[in-house]
């Protein structure tokens, strides 16, 4: 690890993210609990981002100048400091993207890409099985269902129970000796619970199924270390990790992605190009078709040396703490239905509920009228809404810079809300 | 802050969120239009019948599930439209569009869209438009729809 260590002092961390000393009114502090949707960045990161294009700013990976050089180090620089920060075993597993939902997208493209020369664990076809969950963000259940009518394959899907956690009761029929893929996220993005990777990983590879986890929201939040969750893919999104918009990460077993045909095609990911036909880099390259998100890339090694400097499992601690005020706080509250599981430690900082059938974006205008800035709506996982019989939800997420007290004036702006509301009628 | 949030659920908006005018589907109907706001999952069933050759809306029935802003202007739509010539409502449709989309800049004419003029708190606010707008879409889509049946 490149990162030195730091204290965990709440009030250090907040002054490094000057956005969060902005007023939304003259009075009205910002109170960011959003972080799920997009996280805010710290000046470290910010402040890479433009010493790179302030300095060493070029076309990475062609040109025999000195600036394509400094500009190709950075890049596969911050690569390394990926693959370090998730436990890759080597930075050629980690291909860069423009976020998580490319990252998806190109594994279930590529899946449908093969021909005959693709060995057939890396071929989804006709007959074939796909298995996601009730509990997917619209990112990994719509490239799967895609992949499903592209191909003839059958989508299936693990349900959710009533206590907000995955249904592996039929576990042992809905994984058969047809299922090629098992798409599941590591942490849902609405009820915080976090999926028992090992069960699903021990399930996909008794059939030789593959595995790949959706862990956009996991990887900011606690420790993360592919090769210890044993899944095949792993998709993550720079800008919900204290990082920049238009870089997401697909990391890969290295065996795999060399056998992988490619999704997108183009310049840089070619090793012989004919007026009839082409043949491709090996990985990462083979995936990282055109000009990539060069500074993007230097913003997210950036962003995992803050992370790692606060130390992942003090940043669990810090924030799964603020989660069990946010419950207590909540559950007090009359008429406020969660909607996620208890308070445990396997359960993260995303916070969803119900208040007294309000319809979340009205919930949403009354806290964003104290300063509190909270996602409104389906969250993009409108099956698992219709799940539990509601149209949409608000959730407040936790981040770094989050403080108690923030978390107690959330808690109070929620109390408000229904007095708002009740004092209307 | 509390002045934006009176602005915005007013009296009225609050009124017609919660007893709707003209609200549920009723027969007979020409033309049946579902529309829905994919960022918040807010949904409009909406059917409009048409009289006199196609120049004056007999009714429009709906089924709003959606914010109490989406909801209410569903209602003052239909209260606003229905028993009048579809050339009569078009300026109040464009004036109030127009108003929605100004960012709080065109005040709104009363006379034009009568009680719609309470939505227009949420102008400031663009996550709140489309909401707002969602029941004029269906109806003009609705009505898009009559005319190609002829009806």
């Amino acid at each position: 690890m490149s990162a030195l260590s730091r204290e965990f002092d709440v009030e250090a961390i907040r002054a490094d993210f000057p956005i969060l000393t902005r007023m939304l009114d003259p009075d009205t502090p910002l109170i960011y609990l959003d972080g799920g949707a997009t996280s805010q960045r710290p000046r470290q990161v910010i402040d890479a981002e433009v010493a790179y294009l302030l300095h060493d700013n070029a076309a990475v990976k062609r040109g025999a100048h000195r600036m394509a050089g400094l500009a190709t180090d950075a890049y596969e620089g911050a690569r390394e400091r990926i693959a370090d920060f998730i436990g890759a075993p080597s930075p050629d597993e980690v291909v860069f993207t423009k976020n998580a939902t490319e990252a998806l997208n190109l594994v279930a493209y590529s899946l449908g890409n093969g021909d005959d020369s693709t060995p057939a664990r890396l071929r989804v076809r006709e007959g074939d099985e796909i298995l996601v969950t009730e509990m997917e963000h619209h990112a990994n259940l719509v490239p799967w269902q895609e992949l499903a009518r592209r191909t003839g394959a059958r989508l299936r899907w693990i349900p959710v129970t009533d206590d907000f956690t995955l249904d592996l009761t039929d576990l042992g029929t809905l994984v058969t000796e047809r299922t090629k893929v098992i798409a599941f996220t590591h942490q849902s993005n609405v009820l915080g619970t976090v999926n028992p990777v090992a069960a699903l990983v021990e399930a996909a590879r008794a059939v030789g199924a593959l595995t790949v986890l959706d862990a956009a929201q996991s990887a900011p939040h606690m420790p993360f270390d592919v090769a210890a969750l044993g899944v095949d893919f792993v998709a993550l999104s720079g800008h919900k990790m204290l990082g920049p918009t238009g870089i997401g990460v697909l990391w890969g077993r290295y065996e795999l992605l060399a056998e992988l045909p490619p999704f997108l095609t183009g310049g840089s990911m070619i090793e012989m190009v004919h007026m009839d036909r082409s043949t491709f880099a090996e990985p990462p390259a083979r995936f990282e078709a055109g000009t990539p998100p060069i500074s993007q890339a230097v913003g997210l090694a950036a962003a995992c040396d803050y992370l790692d400097a606060l130390g992942m499992e003090r940043i669990a601690a810090h924030e799964q703490a603020l989660t069990q005020q946010a419950l207590t706080g909540l559950a007090a509250i009359d008429g406020v239905r969660i909607i996620g599981p208890a308070a445990s430690p396997s359960r993260a900082g995303a916070v969803a509920f119900d208040v007294a059938g309000r319809h979340p974006h009205d919930v949403g205008q009354v806290l964003d009228s104290l300063g509190i800035e909270v996602r409104v709506g389906h969250h993009c996982a409108w099956p698992l809404h219709r799940r539990f019989g509601v149209h949409g939800t608000t959730r407040a997420s936790f981040s770094v810079h989050t403080t108690a007290a923030e978390v107690d004036a959330f808690v109070h702006g929620v109390a408000h809300t229904i007095d708002f509301f009740g004092s209307l009628s | 802050m509390s002045n934006q949030l009176s602005a915005l659920y007013t009296e009225l908006v609050i009124e017609h969120d919660k007893r709707p005018l003209h609200a549920g589907l009723r027969e007979p109907f020409d033309t049946e239009v579902h529309h829905v706001n994919p960022t918040c999952g807010d949904e409009i069933t909406l059917r409009l019948r048409l009289a006199e050759g196609g120049e004056r809306i007999e009714d429009i029935s709906y089924d709003a599930v959606g914010c109490a802003m989406s909801r209410a202007a569903a209602s003052m739509m239909a209260d606003l439209l229905i028993g009048r010539t579809i050339e009569e409502v078009a300026p109040a449709q464009d004036h109030f569009e127009a108003a929605m989309r100004s960012r709080g800049r065109l005040e709104g004419d009363e006379d034009l869209i009568g009680d719609s003029i309470a939505l227009l708190g949420a102008a400031k606010f663009p996550a709140r438009v489309k909401c707002v707008l969602m029941p004029w879409k269906a109806y003009q889509a609705a009505l898009v729809e009559a005319r190609m049946l002829g009806a």
